[in-house]
């Protein structure tokens, strides 16, 4: 999809403030500390994702619904190692703490989550955050199964090391949880009973001393790590397995396509029935005037014709979620490390531009844990390259409407599957290619690091997967209900005005034939034109407009679209349409992204100018070859 | 010629008994075979490459072993503190360790 992160206020806290009460808690700690789990958690899905201002890193905030206390305000920092600002994220969670970001209220206490599995390392984390005095209760995440591994801690004994509570929970699970609305509802006030002990806290900003002073509280709390996670051991021990490893990895990555074209592509079709048999039960009820031309030809076709990959792009979602929270994508990063390295990435590119398959995006923003900034800049350009479910509208209509069926290997793999997925190789062949030049021209860097942390191996969780299905669906319908609805609506007006004018000689027909000598040589007539320009917006739009523009031009009216592109268009041209959209920069949000996490206009209009020549380009190629070879 | 060679095995055995720092060996992170367990000694990086390493555990005296290498044969997989961190060779490079060697 084109939009899926649009910024929305936060609901602040309001009224009077009273001192000492809590109004506002920040969620803190490491990455993989199984703290956004705990968020969803604790907030249901009451939460809302925006960016800190200036920067390029997420600011979650949600209300506390989850433990029935919607009158406080949850802020998710990012993952952090440490206070000091080493790094953005860490840098806005300092920011955050001392209340010195703009628009984000002022925690007045913290909940710090640690993961107790490894709880070692993780208190280095608790020394610089206990030193900054707010009321803190420390939640030792999965205890459930650090004890069922036959680790302990003393809690008690922790918590007066520490000076401020501490709690055994399990976000997972949702176990321990009652200890938090505790913590929020004794106020700030302490509790004697922990603070009698006078706690030492480490020199701040010296590393070693945090991890000595880290080291010497797990000991004198007895904390004892469980055994080492044999399962991820052994899971580890044939998905990076030398030859069963890159095995494992092609067969994931096949797998998702052909699950998402096999399962989906039925599930798009029955919807897009449901879709227009409704149409036709409401049609009749509208008359036979302008109204149900415009409600019906203009609206219903539109928003019906991108609504029907809904089924599609939210099964590519799933698919994705669930290879991220078990863990595998990570895996999938170190076997992929080689590979990008080759052409100047690193295998952290991988999992961006492996979401990029989706939609570009989240990909985009996903590209935050490549530490290198030449790195992420290459990977964040070469991102749209990727064959994103918002162009699957338009290669799935014209590949139904040109590429006849045939079986190539059985019915397993027909002529249609193979046009498909050579347009997503060549997708991925613009985006390697690009990524090379791109590093061996302006953004050369030195061999950069890879730091990758391997999570262990997790059933992903049906709230959690639920949850990012929802979110994305959410996106995708308030797409399609406002630009897909008011370029819907602006192209029916354009192409019916002058009234009872025919198409040709509508305001949007004189539009089409100034640009068709421009793209006459790529074999696309003034129809498609103008598509081109109204899915500047988002790729998907095209189709609603070419569903738009077909349904008011009395020639084609009473045909399919699929019938219509045939009857207007040679081989030539429909494929010349598809191999221009596997390669232009039509989405606008795409645009806004890349100018949010580059913080210049410099790079999407760099990334603009080159895919759309490289579009045109291309685009006029095939149709030449083919229009030769075909005749 | 296989005893030359088995002797030159031997005496390569012996030097190790009589290092200086007894049964530990000074040596690279990313010379260290599958399998053992060096002691950091010292990270030679970027600023903050080696900021976040240190966050991430990487600080002298952590025990660290290599668990694994990704199929290609590099980056290499280390557990450190009980997490598992994949590192090229480069950055390998960089972090010096004492190196046990089991006899």
């Amino acid at each position: 999809m084109s939009s899926c992160c649009t910024p929305e206020p936060i609901d602040l806290p309001s009224g009077p403030r009273l001192p000492g009460r809590i109004h506002t808690v920040a969620l803190v700690g490491p990455p993989n500390s199984g703290k956004s789990t705990l968020f969803n958690r604790l907030t249901g899905l009451r939460q809302k994702v925006a960016n800190y201002p200036g920067v390029t890193v997420e600011q979650r905030v949600g209300r506390l619904n989850g433990i029935g206390r919607p009158d406080l305000v949850l802020i998710d920092l990012p993952g952090i190692y440490g206070l000091d600002s080493y790094s953005e994220d860490a840098r806005v969670a300092v920011d955050v703490l001392h209340g010195e970001m703009p628009g984000t209220p002022v925690p007045d206490a913290i909940l710090l989550v640690l993961d107790s599995l490894h709880l070692r390392r993780q208190l280095m984390l608790a020394a610089p955050v206990l030193a900054l005095g707010l009321p803190t209760l420390v939640l030792l995440n999965m205890s459930d199964l650090m004890e069922a591994r036959g680790g302990q801690i003393d809690t008690l004994g922790l918590a007066q090391e520490l000076g401020v509570p501490v709690a055994k929970i399990s976000a997972t699970r949702g176990a321990g949880l009652d200890s938090i609305n505790q913590f929020l509802n004794r106020k700030s006030d302490p509790d004697p009973s922990i603070v009698a002990n006078k706690i030492e806290l480490p020199v701040l900003g010296n590393l070693r001393s945090y991890r000595q002073w880290a080291q010497g509280v797990s000991s004198r709390t007895r904390y004892k790590a469980p055994i080492s996670n044999q399962t991820t051991k052994r899971i580890d021990g044939v998905l990076l397995h030398r030859i069963w490893g890159p095995l494992v990895f092609l067969a994931v990555v096949f797998a998702v396509f052909q699950v998402v074209f096999a399962i989906g592509q039925p599930l798009s079709d029955g919807f897009g029935n449901i879709i227009n048999a409704a149409g036709d039960r409401i049609a009749p009820l509208l008359g036979h005037g302008w109204f149900e031309s415009l409600a019906i030809d203009g609206v219903w076709r539109g928003i019906s014709s991108v609504l029907v990959f809904l089924p599609q792009i939210l099964l590519l979602f799933l698919f994705i979620g669930v290879l991220e929270d078990s863990g595998y994508l990570a895996r999938a990063a170190l076997i992929a490390d080689r590979v990008m390295r080759a052409i100047g990435l690193n295998g952290k590119a991988f999992i961006p531009l492996l979401s990029a398959y989706a939609c570009a995006v989240p990909a985009i923003m996903a590209t935050r844990t490549i530490e290198n900034k030449r790195d992420r800049f290459a990977t964040i350009l070469v991102a749209p390259f990727m064959t994103c479910s918002a162009r699957l509208p338009i290669y799935m209509l014209m590949i139904a409407a040109f590429i006849p069926n045939k079986p190539i290997l059985g019915d397993f793999f027909g002529l249609r599957a193979a046009v498909m997925l050579s347009l997503y190789v060549l997708g991925f062949i613009a985006a390697l290619a690009t990524a090379w030049l791109l590093k061996s021209s302006i953004l050369k860097a030195s061999s950069a690091p890879f730091i990758l942390e391997l999570p262990q191996y997790r059933l992903p969780t049906f709230r959690s997967l639920s949850l990012r299905l929802v979110d994305r669906g959410k996106v995708f319908l308030r797409q399609a209900g406002t630009v897909i609805l008011a370029v819907t609506l602006v192209l029916w007006i354009l192409s019916h005005v002058p009234f009872h004018a025919e198409l040709q000689s509508s305001i949007i027909g004189h539009i089409g034939h100034v640009i068709e000598p421009l793209i006459r040589p790529l074999g696309f007539n003034w129809k498609i034109g103008i598509g081109l320009l109204t899915s500047v917006m988002a790729r998907e739009v095209i189709v609603s407009t070419l569903g738009t523009l077909y349904g008011a031009d009395p020639t084609t009216h009473s045909l399919g679209l699929q019938a219509a592109l045939r009857h207007d268009l040679t081989l030539g041209g429909a494929m010349a349409l598809v191999v221009f959209f596997a390669f232009a920069m039509q989405c606008t949000s795409t645009l806004a992204i890349v100018r949010r996490e580059t913080n210049s206009w410099r790079w999407p209009a760099l990334q603009f100018a080159y895919m759309s020549v490289l579009a045109y380009v291309a685009a006029l190629a095939t149709n030449q070859i083919i229009t030769a070879f075909v005749r | 010629m296989v005893a030359i060679a088995l002797s030159s095995f031997f005496e390569a055995e012996t030097d190790v008994d009589f290092d200086l720092s007894g049964a530990w060996k000074l040596s690279l992170l990313s010379e260290l075979p599958i399998g053992t367990t060096g002691v950091v000694e010292s990270l030679d990086l970027p600023g903050e490459i080696q900021h976040h390493l240190m966050h991430m555990g990487f600080v002298p005296e952590a025990r660290i072993t290599v668990v694994r290498r990704a199929p290609a044969g590099d980056p290499t997989v280390y557990s450190i503190d009980g997490f598992e961190v994949a590192l090229r060779r480069d950055t390998a490079k960089a972090i010096r360790v004492r190196e046990y060697e089991a006899k």
